[in-house]
């Protein structure tokens, strides 16, 4: 009747584990019970849960982000301090535990932050970049906001209900097959990415149309703003990676499934094809993280600087050379596994190439600043922290890519924080930059700047504090993922690193204190001219927060920068003569029921309870059916209504927009 | 509000041929996914050919007749599926559907063929469990007539529809997108046949 699931399923066999969750699923219960107590149920559902709207579903996506974020990081915290305690020890984890906190760490990061982070800002900000009203596909925009949702749900599952997988985020066979992990671990593993890259899949889609078929009229492509640059060119990775993550997971569920044999010991099985079908979407998906990223710098530096982009033109190639690359340097990840040296050095050759267009975005954006008037303000700090870290990231980056010197490095701490100095101040600090520079955009008032700059510190100096003593580990041969050690120099660097590890405890702690004071001076930090930062792009001409329509008249676009132009013209102003309807997609709780359906499909075929699955894969099934034959699934607001709420735009964008 | 008048917008008679050329367009990215897929399904299997742990290869399992049946069904079912789109844009509801019905008949034996061959393969001892080049067939195999199968519910479902509402441009953009996943589909069959079955036999 219930599979596989019984009650010892549930952690009474540590009490670590039995805290990690109550501390779950107190939090789960916590939240349920506020809502009620505030009695905002039906708002959340009208208004946000079954919203088709893209800057909902963003606020919703980057929500999702942060609130992995804190656990991701409650699990980095805990390997910190086993690993700055467990010389000749056991430390306070058990191995097994120990090893499936390193696997949801990663996974959680990878998956449940940047991911969404990325696609929450896409939300956010590409449709308004490029004057559309909507993306092009907006259920399934919601439909991949719950599928992300749900994957993140069984991993949090995982904590309370069985154990997770103990494999690493890679899932590496023969490891993670049934044989070595006859434990559900794995299959949570599988699930959660499966059903979450779904997703992402329908995500790339998603953008990649709206991209090419919602421009604004006379917004030719070397026109878009260089973050919609970067979201199409990730859409583009999304679609063409994503399909081979789903097929490397897939076939190592019918292995641990149906007992086949692609990677297991024997029977014909092969663990070295998995890997090459992992990394096949492992590299691109490092620029899926970083390139949203690389948009969102280009962004802030240029408004921050008061100046266009210096060689915008450039910059699009130089992304469009990284999304070809990264599709063809896979096998750097796995020099040592012997695939032989022609092999070897062929990628070793291509790897490093992408420092190519990369260094050309640092200097476009270094000259972007040179004789600008810089403004120090949170987003340009995080700015800055990435470009003087990214940097040293990108040097050990192509030191790993040297075949000969990959063998000493590979698998070792040195590894750990090259990857950690690409994500950290590659990808996070591209995301927190955007957070905080299009948080008026979403809300209408500013994040505080005191707490802002101290988040940033506090971020940027635990970073260093926790990845450069990694760096010389990796020289003196310290392997990753280590429970325990018995070298005694290895100690002070990993105290050092616990202690960096504080720091950004510290930087989580003031971007939450912001948040929160942020929202109690909202009146104060509110802007109302919808154009805080004296913006060049098109975002910035609908109001803050946007109305539902974004655009009550789609702008004319001639030239880059379109914002700038139309306020440098003196038309940013303008109002239109009269205004039209306007055809939104109606609400749908479809995406919901889709992604709710889709976690006890998962859950059920984790602990194989086949009936439920059953019954899980039917709801799916009708939640997509409810959505496919609806042509009419929009509502219109009256031109009367538009005009009213134009009206209401009490402040006319010019007033603060003449630039200074 | 004095000039709010409800009047559509510019461009806005247009929206729902808009939104029709937006799904095709998206559908054809979807294919390019899976496509992707099969590809790699298709180069795990090219990898494992010989992986067959002594246990059967393909000289053994595969017959010719079997094989030449499936494509021969998969190829009319296009073809009636290319009438059943001539009957949609000449507006010819009922000749639509039963050119659809044709192609799900065609389509359906496919998959009985396909099933046959499965279940006797898997009783001589030659399942998907038997060695790494029996796991990556039944896998690229399977997959395909999955889809196959995905399709003929699909094929179901707009046939109700045609003969419930009748044909309006929504109804004939969705028969359209699934026209080009029943022709997809042939076309991964041909690589297939080409890859999987024809150097087993040969």
């Amino acid at each position: 009747m219930l599979g596989k699931l019984t009650i010892d399923a549930l952690p009474f066999y540590s009490e670590i584990a039995m805290g990690g969750a109550l501390i779950t699923v107190l939090g789960a219960l916590g939240v349920v019970a506020l809502i009620t107590w505030l009695g905002r149920w039906r708002y959340l559902w009208t208004e946000w849960l079954t919203s088709l709207d893209h800057k909902k579903i963003g606020i919703l996506y980057v929500t999702l982000a942060l609130i992995m974020l804190v656990r991701g990081f409650i699990d980095a915290m805990m390997m910190r301090t086993q690993q700055a305690i467990a010389l000749d020890s056991h430390g306070y984890l058990p191995a097994d535990h120990f090893d499936q906190i390193f696997t949801s760490h990663a996974t959680i990061m990878v998956f449940f932050v940047a991911m969404p982070f990325l696609v929450g800002l896409f939300n956010v900000v590409v449709p308004q970049q490029i004057g559309a009203r909507d993306v092009a596909f907006p259920f399934m925009n919601s439909a991949s906001l719950w599928l992300t949702t749900s994957g993140a749900a069984l991993v949090m599952t995982s904590l309370v209900i069985g154990k997770f997988s103990t494999a690493g985020w890679s899932a590496y066979p023969p490891h993670s097959e049934a044989q070595f992990s006859p434990g559900v671990g794995v299959d949570y593993w599988i699930w959660a990415i499966l059903v979450s890259g779904v997703g992402s899949m329908l995500t790339g889609i998603n953008f990649l149309v709206t991209v090419v078929k919602r421009r604004a009229p006379g917004m030719r492509l070397m026109m878009m703003p260089l973050f919609t640059w970067t979201a199409l060119c990730t859409s583009i990775l999304m679609v063409f990676a994503f399909p081979a993550l789903t097929v490397a997971a897939a076939l190592l569920g019918l292995d641990r499934y149906l007992g086949m044999h692609f990677f297991t010991d024997g029977d014909g099985g092969n663990a070295t094809n998995y890997i090459s079908l992992f990394w096949i979407w492992g590299h691109p998906e490092v620029y899926i993280l970083l390139l949203p990223a690389f948009g969102v710098y280009s962004e802030v530096v240029a408004t921050f600087s008061g100046k266009r982009l210096f060689g915008y033109e450039s910059l699009v190639y130089a992304t469009a050379v990284i999304t070809v690359l990264s599709l063809s340097v896979w096998l750097h990840h796995f020099f040592t596994m012997g695939a032989g040296a022609d092999v070897n050095a062929f990628f070793g050759r291509v790897a490093p190439l992408i420092a190519l267009p990369t260094g050309v975005m640092i200097f476009d954006w270094l000259f972007t600043m040179y004789r600008g008037r810089v403004q120090f303000s949170v987003p340009m700090l995080f700015a800055l922290g990435f470009i003087v870290t990214f940097v040293i990231g990108g040097m050990t980056g192509v030191l790993l890519a040297v075949a000969p010197v990959d063998y000493l490095m590979h698998n070792t701490t040195f590894l750990v924080a090259h990857f950690h100095n690409m994500m950290i101040p590659g990808a996070l600090f591209g995301y927190f930059a955007g957070y905080q520079y299009w948080f008026p955009k979403a809300f209408g008032f500013r994040l505080e700047e005191k707490w802002g700059r101290r988040a940033f510190w506090a971020w940027i100096v635990g970073f260093y504090l926790a990845f450069m003593p990694l760096y010389i580990l990796g020289f003196m041969g310290m392997p990753e993922r280590l429970e325990r050690y018995y070298v005694a120099s290895w100690q002070p660097y990993l105290i050092v690193a616990e202690f960096g590890a504080l720091f950004i405890v510290c930087g989580i702690t003031f971007l939450a204190i912001q948040l929160a004071v942020s929202i109690r001076d909202r009146a104060a930090l509110a802007v109302s001219t919808g154009d805080p930062w004296n913006g060049r792009t098109l975002e910035w001409a609908t109001a803050s927060p946007p109305a539902a329509y974004n655009f009550a008249v789609v702008p004319h676009v001639h030239g880059i920068d379109a914002w700038w132009a139309m306020k440098q013209a003196g038309t940013a102003a303008h109002r239109p003569a009269r205004f039209h309807d306007v055809i939104l997609p109606d609400d749908s709780s479809a995406g919901v029921a889709l992604g709710a359906t889709s976690f006890v499909f998962a859950f059920a075929m984790i602990w194989q309870i086949w009936w439920l699955a059953a019954v899980g894969g039917l709801g799916m099934f009708a939640a997509v059916l409810s959505q496919t034959f609806r042509d009419h699934a929009e509502y219109r607001i009256a031109a009367s209504e538009v005009e009213a709420i134009e009206r209401r735009r009490t402040v006319p964008p010019l007033a603060s927009a003449v630039p200074t | 509000m004095t000039d709010a008048v409800i009047t559509p917008g510019p461009g806005e008679e247009t929206e729902a041929e808009r939104a029709i050329d937006e799904k095709a367009y998206g559908f054809w990215v979807y294919l390019i996914s899976d496509s992707i897929i099969f590809a790699l399904l298709l180069a795990t299997f090219v990898v494992m050919s010989h992986n067959t742990a002594d246990g059967p290869g393909g000289h053994t399992l595969f017959r010719l007749p079997q094989t030449f049946a499936q494509t021969m069904l998969l190829l009319a079912s296009s073809t009636t599926f290319g009438f059943a789109s001539v009957a949609i844009a000449a507006g010819q509801r009922w000749r639509t559907l039963s050119w659809l019905s044709v192609t799900f008949l065609l389509g359906f034996a496919f998959v009985i063929v396909e099933i046959s061959e499965f279940y006797r393969m898997a009783v001589a001892g030659a399942g998907p469990w038997r060695s790494g080049f029996l796991s990556a067939f039944f896998t690229l195999v399977g997959t395909h007539g999955t889809q196959v199968s995905v399709g003929l519910v699909w094929i179901v479902l707009l046939g109700c529809e045609v003969a419930l509402r009748g044909l309006n441009p929504f109804v004939a953009s969705r028969l359209s997108r699934l026209g080009l996943f029943w022709h997809f589909l042939d076309i991964v069959w041909i690589g297939i046949f080409s890859v999987v079955y024809l150097p087993g036999i040969l």
